[in-house]
């Protein structure tokens, strides 16, 4: 059961190249890996946290109030999530933004939530909720890297935020970010760099 | 004897002799340009278009299109040219390689080729370069005058030893870009009134643009449509900010010599893929167009607004159209 869960979520059903879900914090912050890593790790402990609140009660939620009542347990975790962030990095809660209150909004949660945890049981939407965010996570991660080293000629830009101070060496300046091609760093950059991996994505499967 | 279908008149006119004409038509301009602003432009028309129609092949062979028809209509020839007018003569050559790689790659290719291309692809490749580096897009090299020797210069391109000389070359901000500026900045700027002995090298340029424009519309390659809404609509929607106030806004005739108004007008917004085809719906192309660009010419961040008003208005296209198709003769 659990392979079908990897497999699904990292690449068969990815959320961010497949589902084409969550684009909206996927193509916002996704201007340097530290954001994109951070957004997606608050995005797994979301996913896996409703999926395995809503998945025992499936039986009790009545089908037509159903949607509201998952966007209502999905905003108390969101909410913690908001809150730790705030807790643990303020820097970091600062660039990430509006964006992590929106994960509410992020319909790769709540689809996973309408079409997984409220049909199977609680292990598996445990696994569900956790692949299909690592598989959003990766998306996130290669356009981060990506935007960040082509428009602004660094790697691992602001990691500080993530794991304290003293790991501020470990940004790397490849080049002069004045060189930078801006367009990548930019909205529609974002848009071109999501499609070269759908792309790269199709290629591998029409391979197969 | 072979039969001949109908029309059994041969017009000459393809896509080919379009282009062909569009080219004689800017030739003008790009000679004083040369002599204004180096002979660096003579290197970007010829690795530029190369570069261009290598990429055209590229797409063609990779969409299973036959390469030689499609290369000798001359439209990534015209796309290419376009776009390195545009641009200031002492670009880095790798800069204008990305912007024609959007413009035929991403901006044509990418939506279906030619005939099927929604955006303008030489205003696409503006805009890339214009928002992706903004430092070599708004430095023009300072004009002394129009210089024959900027002809000669040409061997100088290929020579290795003069790429730094070429490239260290004084550069300064256009007009209207320094207008805006100092404006910004809150400073009383008079400008000379524009007669024939105080026409900068710009405006000269801009006038042989509204002459090679004028032979388009005299050739029928273009309809007058276009062109004189656009004028018209920058005229007017300028001078009524100069009426406003003429310390803070600069005169219509003003807008009409500086930035691309002729070039646009003539040569890029009657583009006839990316631009409507019914008879109104050029007009309100044109007008819009117009005052898109005086907006961001006096408000916007960009010292001239035309390419992104062009592709702005390149994606109402389908909108004008469809409210603006002309009633079929028998129907209420």
């Amino acid at each position: 059961m659990i392979k079908e869960q990897i497999k699904d979520g990292l690449w068969k059903q990815n959320a961010g190249l497949v589902q084409l879900l969550g684009l909206c914090p996927t193509l916002a912050v996704t201007v340097n890996i530290t954001n994109g890593f951070a957004l997606g790790v608050a995005t797994i402990f979301v996913m896996m946290l409703s999926n395995i609140s809503i998945s025992p009660i499936r039986n009790y939620v009545p089908e037509s109030a159903r949607v509201p009542i998952f966007i209502l347990v999905i905003a108390g975790l969101v909410t913690i999530v908001d809150l730790s962030i705030n807790a643990l990095s303020k820097p970091l809660y600062d660039a990430l933004g509006i964006f992590i209150p929106l994960i509410v909004t992020n319909c790769i949660v709540l689809a996973r939530v309408e079409a997984f945890a409220s049909k199977n049981t609680t292990l598996p939407s445990l696994y569900d909720g956790f692949f299909m965010g690592l598989g959003l996570t990766f998306v996130l991660i290669i356009l981060g890297a990506v935007r960040e080293i082509v428009g602004n000629g660094t790697l691992f830009q602001n990691v500080h935020f993530l794991i304290g101070d003293k790991y501020e060496f470990l940004t790397i300046q490849l080049f002069d970010s004045s060189d930078g091609f801006l367009l990548a760093a930019l909205p529609p950059g974002a848009f071109i760099a999501l499609s070269a991996l759908i792309l790269f994505l199709n290629l591998v499967n029409q391979k197969r | 004897m072979a039969m001949i279908d109908s029309p059994a008149i041969k017009e000459r006119s393809t896509v080919n002799m379009i282009m062909f004409t569009v080219i004689l038509g800017l030739l003008p301009a790009l000679f004083l340009q040369i002599g204004f602003f180096g002979y660096q432009i003579l290197g970007n028309l010829f690795f530029g278009i190369g570069f261009a129609l290598f990429l055209e092949a590229v797409c063609l062979k990779l969409r299973n299109y036959p390469i030689r028809p499609f290369i000798l209509d001359g439209s990534a020839f015209v796309t290419a040219w376009l776009l390195i007018i545009s641009v200031p003569a002492n670009i880095p050559i790798w800069t204008l390689l990305i912007g024609i790689f959007f413009s035929i790659v991403v901006a044509k290719h990418a939506y279906g080729g030619i005939g099927s291309n929604p955006f303008n692809p030489a205003m696409i490749g503006y805009a890339v370069l214009l928002i992706s580096f903004p430092k070599i897009m708004t430095n023009w090299p300072i004009s002394d005058g129009f210089e024959i020797r900027n002809f000669i210069q040409f061997s100088q391109f290929f020579s290795i030893s003069n790429i730094n000389e070429a490239y260290d070359a004084i550069v300064s901000a256009t007009p209207l870009d320094q207008i805006k500026t100092s404006l910004f900045l809150g400073k009383e700027v008079d400008v000379l009134p524009i007669s024939f002995s105080t026409l900068s090298s710009y405006q000269m340029i801009a006038i042989l643009y509204f002459l090679g424009g004028l032979f388009l519309v005299y050739k029928k390659v273009i309809t007058w449509h276009l062109p004189l809404s656009l004028i018209l609509s920058v005229y007017i929607f300028s001078g009524l900010l100069h009426l406003y106030d003429q310390n803070t806004y600069m005169s219509p005739t003003f807008h009409l010599l500086n930035g691309a108004t002729f070039l646009a007008a003539f040569f890029i917004i009657t583009d006839p893929v990316s631009s409507p085809t019914t008879l109104k719906g050029k007009i309100i192309f044109g007008i819009l167009i117009g005052l898109i660009t005086v907006i961001i010419r006096n408000y916007g961040g960009y010292p001239d607004g035309i390419a992104f008003a062009v592709i702005f208005m390149n994606i109402c296209v389908p909108l004008i159209e469809k409210f603006t198709q002309p009633k079929v003769f028998g129907y209420e």
